[in-house]
């Protein structure tokens, strides 16, 4: 005996194949979850080499401006990054750090000289020649009285940027 | 006593002459149970032998002749992986005096130079291999792509192979930071800053604030913003940990994937090319198999050798391994023999307030420095991941038969590379004179934006040109292989062009020279 299963409109009989398969889907889904669990596992896992804490030493320095320098002269202290100038009464610091690929560029009787791949800027850092993007950064300079300045390498501010002694 | 009286066997000697005995044969013994079929005398006992064996079982049982001729892969890459096997031992010996600190690495390298008993020699095998690995992974590349080695069913390989080639940079990039001195800190240093260098287009765009991929990058490689201590550890982590297990599971995937494509592509007609076979030597296979169906229904390919022998194939013990054998120990030669002749440098101590001038990255890297004097964004990333993704659409673009498995074979053959070699060069060369002679961009209106600088530079002119002359070979041939040959030829000749200048061609200041002694004294 046969037994005739009675399409009803709409609903599925319990008889039809089902559209997806209960068991493929249960699968599906174990193997996505699992999927997905191992992605955000690993993603929060590479939070860890990404540091919190920027060991860099120390960018602040005291400097004392040498009495002989000459306007328009740069004075770069030895072992930073940073090259001074006093023009008249006004005093500013431009980084040396070149923002092409990062070599300490050199300063020179125009200006600055790169010498990993040839930029070249003018004295107030403004790219003359070469791949560098963007011009040297001025960065913060406080007065401290007489010729001593404090520079802080880390803290950039907008060209142009003077302190008056 | 009597207990020797009781044995039923009378004639068996005493059991100190048997010690004895156990004893002399334990040589022959030993060999036995290491070959565990035992050795590999007859055709079966060869077979096991590959096959019974962790190490070996990596090659198929027999090796077809066409895979054993040298102008079908000019050893290339067991060479590739010999200078691997070399650089893990040598490298495991400099790790006994290594210390992963600044300035006390710089002490420590220079220990192991002077000081260490035969310190010098190690590293400058170390060296000197993994100069040779980036040579040869190079050329193996060039010999896979060339004889089209790459078509189905090797399309995978190819990709592992890619990524093998990325670890083998890899490493040899962190390897250059170690030693600590001038040349390792100024050519890391800007290898991270080219990692910083999408901000070269996200400034421009006035989007970094809120999207800093180039800064993120930086941070994660260096650990800082400078390169330091921090850098020092991850690179040295990557260089002695992470890269070299990466290779080494990706090398076995690639040689596994290897016999399972059906080992070494080989041209259609190539049993008519061998002409008569090898008979006598070692005789190929001849009894024809007496089951084939119920293996038929699992390996895959368009003809089953039903009621075939594998003919034309040799047993992979000895002919494959001697030959495998003979590579390997010519690339220590080579790497010896380099490394008695040529000391591997070492500059002073790093110095993070004044750079080298020139600050050269090793050889390989030059041609990339000579595109990032232009654009540190698109020289050191745009254009390298173009080549790349290139090189990896390769297999999946070019689904042609003709030629699979002759040198620079396909439509055009060798006298189509031939002309893209001559335009390769004739562009590479035309573009770098004019730069060199008339400046670019900013020389001539040094107002330009810097988008404009970055898109419109050398490095891309040359990727256009390059790719324009391929696809009108492309059309040309109504072929995507003829395309991919003058493609892959061209970039040959402009990496080659391009590493010679940076290499000898540029002085301080990145500025041309014609040669070294012209530099100015600095
Ligand atoms: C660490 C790096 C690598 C090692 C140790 C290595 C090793 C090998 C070895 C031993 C072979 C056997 C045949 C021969 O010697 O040529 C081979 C074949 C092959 N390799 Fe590599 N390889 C490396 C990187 C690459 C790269 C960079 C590519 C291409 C992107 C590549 C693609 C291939 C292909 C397609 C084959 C099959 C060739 C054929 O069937 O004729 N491999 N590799
Ligand atoms: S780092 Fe200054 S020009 Fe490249």
């Amino acid at each position: 005996m046969t037994i005739e299963a009675k399409p009803t409109n709409g609903a599925r009989s319990r008889l039809d194949p089902e559209a997806m398969p209960r068991r493929d889907f249960l699968g599906l889904t174990a193997w996505w979850s699992a999927a997905a669990a191992l992605l955000f596992g690993f993603l929060g896992s590479m939070r860890l080499p990404k540091a919190a804490v920027l060991p860099s030493p120390s960018k602040k320095f005291k400097i004392t401006l040498p009495a002989s320098l000459a306007s328009g002269q740069a004075y770069v202290p030895a072992g930073r990054s940073a090259a001074i100038y006093k023009e008249g009464m006004q005093v500013y610091a431009v980084s040396t750090i070149c923002t092409h690929l990062g070599c300490i560029v050199k300063a020179t009787d125009s200006g600055f000289d790169c010498p990993c791949h040839g930029s070249k800027f003018a004295k107030d850092g403004a790219v003359l020649k070469g791949p560098a993007p963007k011009g040297l950064p001025w960065i913060e300079v406080k007065h401290l009285g007489g010729d001593n300045f404090l520079i802080d390498e880390g803290k950039s501010v907008a060209a142009g940027t003077t302190v008056t002694v | 006593m009597n207990q020797a009286a009781e044995k039923p066997n009378a004639t068996e000697p005493p059991a100190s002459a048997r010690f004895i005995e156990n004893l002399k044969a334990f040589p022959n013994r030993l060999a036995d149970t290491m070959f565990r079929t035992g050795r590999p005398q007859s055709d079966r006992t060869r077979a096991t032998f590959v096959f019974g064996n962790v190490f070996l079982h990596l090659h198929s049982v027999r090796t077809h002749q066409w895979s054993l001729r040298w102008s079908t892969t000019w050893g290339l890459g067991i060479a590739t992986a010999s200078c691997f096997f070399i650089l893990l031992l040598t490298g495991v010996l400099l790790m006994f005096y290594y210390k992963p600190y600044p300035e006390v690495a710089y002490l420590s390298i220079k220990d192991i130079h002077f000081v260490v008993p035969t310190g010098r020699f190690m590293r400058n095998i170390h060296r000197w291999s993994g100069n040779m690995m980036v040579v040869l992974v190079l050329l193996h590349m060039a010999r896979a792509f060339y004889t089209a080695a790459y078509r189905a069913p090797r399309e995978f390989n190819w990709l592992i192979g890619m990524a093998l080639l990325v670890m083998t940079l890899g490493l040899s990039f962190t390897g250059y930071l170690l030693p600590w001195d001038q040349l390792a800190y100024w050519a890391i240093t800007i290898g991270a800053n080219i990692a910083q260098s999408p901000r070269e287009v996200t400034d421009a765009l006035g989007i970094t604030e809120w999207f800093d991929v180039g800064g993120l990058q930086k941070l994660i490689l260096l650990g800082s913003e400078d390169v330091g201590e921090e850098a020092l550890i991850r690179f040295y982590l990557l260089h002695v940990m992470i890269l070299p297990l990466a290779v080494v599971l990706l090398m076995a995937v690639h040689f596994w994937r290897i016999r399972k494509d059906g080992g070494m592509t080989r041209p259609a007609d190539a049993e008519k090319r061998l002409g008569s076979r090898v008979d006598g030597v070692y005789p190929v296979f001849t009894a024809a198999p007496e089951k084939t169906y119920s293996l038929a229904a699992i390996v895959k390919g368009r003809t089953a050798a039903v009621g075939e022998g594998p003919e034309w194939t040799l047993p992979s013990m000895p002919h494959l391994m001697f030959a495998e054998a003979a590579v390997f120990m010519l690339t220590i030669a080579l790497s010896v023999i380099l490394a008695l002749f040529l000391d591997a440098p070492l500059k002073e101590v790093a110095n993070p307030a004044v750079p080298e001038n020139p600050a050269k990255a090793p050889w390989y890297f030059l041609g990339l420095q000579e595109l990032v004097a232009h654009s540190a964004f698109m020289g050191g990333i745009g254009i390298p991941s173009i080549v790349l993704i290139g090189l990896a659409l390769i297999p999946y673009l070019d689904r042609e038969t003709e030629g699979t498995g002759n040198w620079f074979g396909g439509p055009g053959g060798g006298p189509l590379v031939f002309r893209s070699v001559i335009v390769g060069l004739a562009a590479v060369v035309a573009l770098e004179a004019l730069v060199i002679r008339f400046g670019w961009l900013r020389q001539w209106w040094p107002a330009t934006p810097q988008l404009v600088v970055t898109l419109l530079n050398p490095g891309t002119l040359l990727t256009v040109l390059y790719a324009w002359y391929s696809l009108w070979c492309l059309r040309r041939f109504d072929s995507t292989r003829a395309g991919a040959l003058a493609l892959f030829t061209c970039f040959v000749c402009g990496f080659i062009v391009l590493t010679v200048i940076g290499t000898y061609f540029r002085g301080p200041n990145w500025d041309f020279y014609w040669s070294p002694s012209q530099w100015p004294g600095h």
